[in-house]
């Protein structure tokens, strides 16, 4: 025997080659699913869905078929398929999850409202066998909380009762609103704003001086100036693209899922005046697939736009597939792409190299939304709906947890959380004192009630290590525990992480760890707070700490009770 | 280059309070290397092909005014940028990142290999002390569960040990990036994001071709050689104490490899950065090296025993060997090895005499081997094993272009903007070849694919063209047709360079691809846009392998690629060209060395005179003035007892010519048969001496690549027992048979040598020594060889290329009723021609331990025959039998059988029918018939 021959491992079939064997029919098979749809990179997470929605999960058959028709490796489809949650792969011998899933939102809205409870008491109710029931990141219902989607079919306020009686009903398709058609928002002058700038009486300059002007920043959560942005893009060489980010992740946010239920036009006027006056080729709006009704509306919207020859640059609709990172906009090009939603690096910027390579306009769905009033009454009519100086325009405030009213506010820019709570929201619930704040979602920071007379804007929270972003006001009581919270959302960045970067992937991990352990040496937290802000690759890991900071600064009794602080 | 004389260009910054310039697109990695800083790495490999990825965090450094840390192997700086490496901040940052990564695997001591890259930058990061995080994955802090979820020992030859695993995605890269097999990616996200095979298959089960790259590419230990491992493939059990450089022995690529050995055994090899090969190595380089090893190898010589016949029928097993040969010591073996020679040589003269010299030796031996023919026996009966794979393409090519070798290297499909590859399968027979073509496709380059098989190659092919077998020349004559007529060819180009062209036009007018489709099987429409799309290329090349040579058509074959070619200029510039795919490590050195029955080194041709003279004059004697007989012939003379004694070193006729029932009678009539092998191949069956000689480890000597690239490697490794090396051997026989060479070394005989090639001028043996590798033609003893020739006309005797017409010859043996599939022939990427090394090289055996003919599916379905069962494939000219592999590549109607299996041999079955100007026999078509194995039994 040759002491060097290899001793243990498996003996491969000989009577095939290499790897798995599918058959030409199981291609063929797949191929007449697909129908007509482009085998093109680009098209393989619609691919994915085609496949999951049609057998309820992918079968590693499945995925190598898919390889071949789309003349990619079976990993490049495997890894992309394992990357997003909404894909469920069962190889050979694995068992297909039940044919139902209900998706129970874990945001802190949620578990404020007791979602926990909630999946506890389902799980004992349902048959494992019919409903799968999954602990998911924030759906966007959290004025509806505690919110769960049942198929295709959202369910608010949710109970098990509730919950069961959605499962027996259609949960193919989702309930749709009673939403502004096409039709509907052409008769109130809309298509107006698009008209002028097509004919050219709104020259492009003179559209991205009026966006300058008007203040108009960016409101997915970086709040960038929109009109800086049209400008910078309009500067590279063309050809250029444009995304639209419609995959409103961050916990507490759901005010472009509001917009879209209810005016989708307003957006999609507002991506074709940017693409005209910016010169981008071709739209991909990127819609998160947690928004079911919205992903219909806008399926019909944009036929029906496309069909009205009105719009003059091709759009096309692509659906996420549960990914909180897919919002950050340079890991939503890469899904658009097709792949796995890995943040890139900066520089460069997608502004230079975006999409396919493109110099890449994107664009919040929010954002884009006030494009076409703006155009029609001026750059100043908006910018005076701030709250006063340096604050401008109208905002979208997402507001959920202990308020009397919550939802969608739109409210001056800059107004202080005080007014917001007591003027839109009809003050605390009863029987609640209020306690906390994020002021912008899951990676804003959460604040003590004392610092909520600040104005509502931009550049507010940034001294506190904290920021608004995406305007998303989740408001915790006296019967609230803040640890509880900041433990929800490092628990959501551990879940949310692409896991690219060491900081952030293996930060968020033992962030959570630590908590859950009641760990409270500080110097632990310090030093992995600092790796996490300084080198993360992308804003999740710099900002996956923030409530945990404010955990520690703000709330020292909650991070360890009984200590000195 | 020092930091103060960089060139124009450059950016200007600060480095650590220093103003350095950093090149454009170096990184600042780079440049705080060059200027002595070395910032601790993980995720980023420092070789060619290795892109940064700056996803561990650990080179992070500090840039003025920006709001987080850089990574430093990926940011490139900007003029005036501020950068600080060793900040308090930036020092705690990349500890935290080791300890965190420290936390999720098992400590140092309990890990796969406490010595990898990861442990060292570990120290250098200055992490002293234990993770002080809670672990977040199974094993983390502690010993590994050997039946964890994160180990995987299902390949022979890797062991997968995740819990050591950092994400950094260098596996992913290695395979997807530098070596395009695209096997390993990425899955699942989060604490969940860890490299996967396939769809997360067991790394032996998934289609995982073994190069190891991602062994090499590791930090971590997570990805190690087995032989490196204890039982449990967990932990380092061996480590090698000496590294030595050398050269892979198996193909025509020419890899350069590193060698590590504990005592004289080699544990790893690992690629090194040769030209060819640019640190890349496939299965057989880096995992098929034990073969040196291996309890076969001849260790004493033997004398076949009184009395005992040579049976044509034997069955070849080693346990007989003893009751046919007995050992004897080298004086009375060479005695008789070389007493039986001289013998013939006396009673029958020279002509009586033919050796067999070989590819797979060196340089030196190749040329003492046929110079002991020529000057020791006065004939020119010497051939090797170039007859059986490219000597239709080198007739086509010395006729066309005045030279045999590749006018580019395949390192050229870097610069080219299509590639059209015809009857190869470079992933399997060149696999590192194959990742340059795999990387010009990825990055946009068109890859025309002509295969009468499918190839895992056609996915990454924008034009993939399956057509029918055997019938290239209606298919090439048919794109030839098109770019004249469409005058898509390069007329100044034709008009300066090219000889015969209004013949070449008027004979493809009857190839028009409508007329020619259905032969070929190609839709007209798409041979039109398949010659538009090379014709209009900025730069198209051609390789190709023994799918266009093995054919009673092969020259006409490559004549027609040469006329593709010459006709749309496609030749002497940077990513254009010809380049026949060489098979054997050193077949091209071998056949410039005058291993070939017709010609004297560099192709000097034994008929003419003045040449002959000079080799008179240089040897001492009078020469053969008489062309030799090549190999098919010699076995045919040998049958007819023309030739009645042979020498044959290192090659394996018994197995590796068509139609071996002949072959191995032939054999068995010998008066006198001497080989010189390090194993018991099955010639040496029919031997009456056998010599122990050296592996390629063992032994000094240059190799010449499919590249023209000569490259010199020295021992590594002792031969085992009384083994000897080649060239003392052969050196001995001439001495024995009357000759008095008296080289001092293997230096001298590289000299005379290259004194009588011109083809190596510039190349003295101290360059070598030097420099590793030279490409010939060296214009100057120190400038680089040149890569790519044919700039500026070509070396014929009027400068010009000759375009050769070509008709249409079908296939000598087409299927019937009787007969009713298409039999090919050819290799696994396992196992390397006759399977004398690999087949006992372990870890390439256990990959493909079986002989299989492989059918599609439909077909097996058809004949009422399921997958695994046993078969029997016959042809006109015998049976054997083998298991039935269901293969989708394999096209209807066709089947598929390596020849490397002695146990079922396929050249048993092909067709011994030869080319008729490169003598090569049609080893890629035979009409066959397959049946269950045992209805042929019941018989």
């Amino acid at each position: 025997m040759n002491q060097h021959a290899p001793a243990k491992f498996k003996r491969r079939d000989p009577s095939v080659p290499k790897g798995r064997q599918i058959a030409d029919a199981d291609v063929a098979a797949l191929s007449r699913l697909l129908g007509d749809m482009p085998r093109r990179r680009d098209m393989l997470i619609e691919a994915l869905h085609v496949v999951q929605d049609h057998h309820c999960h992918l079968s590693a058959t499945n995925l190598a078929a898919l390889a071949e028709l789309f003349a990619l490796a079976q990993v490049e489809v495997y890894e992309v398929a394992s990357f997003y949650h909404h894909f469920d792969i069962v190889r050979e011998g694995e068992t297909p999850p039940a044919p139902l899933t209900i998706r129970v939102s874990t945001c802190v809205s949620c578990e404020l409202a007791g979602c926990f409870e909630l999946i506890r008491d389902l799980r004992a109710a349902v048959d494992p066998a019919r409903v799968r029931v999954v602990e998911a990141p924030c759906i966007g219902q959290c004025d509806g909380a505690p919110a769960a989607l049942v198929g295709r079919r959202v369910v608010r306020h949710a109970t098990v009762e509730t919950l069961l009686a959605a499962c027996a009903g259609d949960t193919g398709r989702p309930d749709l609103p009673d939403y502004q058609t096409l039709d509907a928002y052409r008769a109130a002058g809309g298509y107006g704003a698009l008209a002028r700038v097509l004919s050219g009486e709104i020259a492009a300059e003179a559209a991205v001086a009026v966006m300058s002007d008007s203040g108009l920043r960016g409101l997915g959560g970086a709040g960038f100036p929109a009109g800086r942005k049209w400008g910078f893009v309009r500067g590279y060489a063309g050809p250029r693209l444009m995304t639209v980010n419609g995959d409103e992740g961050e916990p507490g946010t759901f005010k472009d899922r509001w917009w879209l239920e209810r005016h989708p036009h307003r957006m999609l006027e507002g991506a074709q005046i940017a693409a005209r006056v910016v010169g981008c080729e071709r739209i991909y709006v990127y819609m998160r697939d947690e928004y079911p009704a919205v992903l219909e509306i806008l399926r019909r919207e944009m036929a029906a736009l496309a069909a009205a020859d009105i719009a003059t640059v091709p759009m096309e609709l692509r659906r996420g597939a549960g990914a909180y990172i897919c919002g950050e906009e340079s890991a939503m090009i890469e899904s658009i792409e097709g792949k796995r939603g890995l943040p890139r690096h900066r520089p460069p910027y997608i502004a230079q190299v975006g999409l396919f390579g493109r110099p890449t306009l994107n664009q919040n769905v929010e954002t884009l939304a006030w494009v076409p009033d703006i155009l029609t009454h001026g750059a100043d009519w908006f910018a005076r709906q701030g709250a006063g100086e340096g604050h401008n325009g109208l905002r979208s405030f997402s507001v959920s947890g202990r308020v009397r009213d919550p939802g969608v506010k739109l409210a001056p820019a800059g107004i202080p959380l005080t007014r917001l709570i007591e003027e839109y929201c009809g003050g605390m619930e009863d029987g609640h004192v209020f306690k906390a704040f994020f002021p912008g979602g899951a990676s804003g920071g959460i604040f003590p009630a004392h610092m909520a007379d600040r104005p509502m804007d931009f550049g507010t929270w940034e001294p506190d290590q904290g920021f608004i972003g995406s305007h998303a006001v989740v408001i915790l009581s006296d019967r609230d525990s803040v640890r509880d919270a900041a433990l929800n959302t490092v628990k959501f960045f551990a879940h949310e992480s692409c896991g690219q970067c060491t900081p952030c992937r293996a930060g968020t991990d033992k962030m959570v760890r630590m908590l859950e352990a009641r760990q409270t040496d500080a110097a632990l937290y310090e030093d992995l707070l600092e790796v996490m802000g300084d080198s993360s690759i992308c804003g999740l890991g710099q900002a996956a700490g923030n409530c945990v900071r404010h955990l520690m600064r703000h709330f020292p009794d909650e991070f360890a009770p009984g200590a000195d602080a | 280059m020092s930091l103060d004389d960089a060139p124009a260009q450059t950016i200007a910054f600060t480095l650590d309070g220093r103003a350095v310039t950093a090149a454009p697109g170096e990184t600042i990695w780079q440049v705080a290397q060059r200027a002595g800083t070395m910032i601790p790495h993980l995720c980023w490999k420092d070789a060619p092909g290795y892109r940064a990825d700056g996803n561990c965090r650990a080179c992070m450094v500090e840039v003025a005014g920006e709001r987080v840390r850089a990574a430093s192997c990926k940011r490139r700086p900007s003029g005036g940028m501020v950068v600080t490496t060793g900040s308090d901040r930036v020092i705690r940052n990349r500890r935290m990142v080791f300890e965190l990564l420290a936390a999720d695997m098992p400590a140092r001591a309990t890990g796969p290999d406490p010595d990898s890259h990861f442990w060292r930058q570990s120290d250098l990061a200055g992490l002293t002390d234990a993770p002080r995080y809670p672990g977040g994955r199974p094993g983390a802090q502690k010993e590994i569960p050997v039946d964890s979820i994160f180990h995987d020992g299902s390949h022979p030859s890797i062991a997968v040990n995740l819990d050591a695993c950092i994400s950094c995605g260098l596996c992913d890269r290695a395979c997807r990036e530098v070596q395009v097999n695209d096997v390993i990616g990425m899955g699942g996200r989060g604490m969940d994001a860890l490299p996967v095979f396939d769809a997360q298959d067991p790394m032996g089960l998934s289609t995982c071709v073994g190069c190891g790259e991602c062994v090499q590419a590791c930090p971590t230990g997570a990805l190690m050689e087995k032989t490196l491992l204890d039982d449990t493939a967990t932990r380092r059990a061996v480590v090698a104490d000496t590294v030595k450089p050398s050269v892979c022995p198996f193909c025509g690529v020419g890899c350069q490899t590193e060698v590590h050995l504990k005592g004289n055994d080699i544990v790893k090899v690992d690629g090194r950065q040769g030209p060819a090969n640019r640190g890349k190595l496939c299965i057989k380089g880096r995992f098929g090296m034990d073969y040196a090893m291996s309890p076969e190898r001849l260790i004493r010589p033997l004398i076949r025993r009184d009395g005992v016949a040579k049976d044509p029928a034997a069955q070849m097993r080693f346990e007989d060997i003893d009751a046919v040969f007995r050992e004897a010591s080298w004086d009375e073996a060479m005695a008789l090895a070389a007493g039986g020679l001289t013998a013939v040589r006396d009673a029958h003269g020279g002509q009586a005499i033919a050796g067999f010299g070989s590819a797979k030796g060196t340089n030196e031996e190749a040329y003492l081997f046929q110079k002991l023919i020529r000057q020791g026996f006065g004939t020119n009966n010497v051939d090797h094993c170039t007859r059986l794979c490219h000597a239709s393409s080198v007739a086509a090519l010395m006729e066309g272009v005045g030279s045999g070798a590749v006018s580019a290297p395949f390192t050229a499909a870097d610069d080219s903007d299509c590639i059209m590859m015809i009857g190869c399968r470079p992933e399997q027979n060149h696999p590192v070849a194959a990742t340059y073509f795999k990387q010009a496709a990825k990055r946009g380059a068109k890859l025309m694919i002509f295969d009468p098989r499918r190839q895992g190659m056609m996915r990454l092919a924008t034009h993939p063209v399956i057509f029918e077998p055997g019938r290239d020349v209606p298919m090439l004559n048919a794109m030839i047709h098109t770019i004249i007529e469409e005058g898509l060819y390069d007329r100044q180009y034709v008009q300066a360079n090219t000889d015969g062209f209004e013949a070449l036009r008027e004979k493809v007018k009857d190839f028009s691809p409508k007329a020619m489709a259905e032969i070929c099987g190609v839709e007209a429409g798409y041979l039109r846009d398949l010659a538009r799309t090379f014709a209009t290329a900025e730069r198209a090349i051609i390789f190709w392998g023994m799918g266009v040579s093995q054919h009673v058509h092969g020259t006409d074959n490559a004549r027609c690629l040469i006329a593709l070619s010459l006709i749309t200029g496609q030749i002497g510039r940077p990513g254009t060209g010809l380049h026949p795919l060489r098979g054997q490590n050193n077949v091209q050195g071998a056949s410039d060395a005058g291993l070939i029955p017709m010609v004297y080194p560099d192709y000097k041709s034994v008929e003419d005179a003045d040449i002959r003279h000079r080799y008179e004059d240089a040897w001492g004697r009078a020469l053969d003035p008489a062309r030799g007989l090549t190999v098919v012939e010699i076995m045919h003379a040998v049958a007819a007892g023309n030739v009645r004694a042979m020498y044959v070193q290192g090659e394996n006729p018994a197995m590796s010519d068509p139609d071996q029932t002949h072959a191995r009678k032939a054999l068995a009539t010998l008066d006198h048969l001497v080989v010189q092998d390090i194993f018991f191949t099955e010639t040496a069956w029919f031997a009456d001496v056998i010599l122990p000689a050296s592996a390629q480890p063992e032994k000094p000597g240059t190799y010449t690549n499919s590249n023209r690239q000569v490259q010199l490697a020295l021992p590594v490794r002792k031969p085992p027992g009384q083994a000897r090396q080649d060239w003392k051997i052969i050196a001995e026989m001439a001495a024995r048979s009357g000759l008095d060479w008296g080289y001092g070394g293997i230096d001298e005989v590289y000299a005379e040598m290259a004194g009588l090639m011109p083809s190596l001028d510039n190349i003295p043996w101290e360059r070598l020594m030097r420099e590793g590798a030279v490409c010939y033609p060296a214009k100057s003893v120190d400038g680089p060889g040149e890569e790519v020739i044919f700039y500026d006309g070509f070396p014929t005797a009027s400068g010009r290329a000759r375009l050769v017409p070509t008709d249409l010859v079908p296939p000598d043996e087409l299927p019937d009723a009787d007969f009713p599939m298409v039999l090919t022939t050819g290799r696994l990427l396992e196992h390397w021609h006759t399977g004398a090394m690999t087949r006992r090289a372990t870890h390439l055996d256990a990959q493909e331990s079986e002989p299989v003919v492989s059918m599609h599916p439909r077909d097996i379905g058809r004949q009422g025959l399921t997958r695994g069962q046993q078969v029997t494939v016959e042809t006109r000219r015998g049976a054997i039998t083998l298991t039935l592999r269901a293969d989708r590549d394999v096209t209807p109607g066709m089947l598929f059988i390596p020849f490397c299996f002695v146990e079922a041999p396929a050249n048993f079955l092909t067709n011994p029918q030869l080319d008729p100007y490169g003598k090569i026999p049609e080893f890629k078509f035979s009409a066959a018939r397959i049946l269950p194995a045992a209805a042929t039994a019941a018989e």
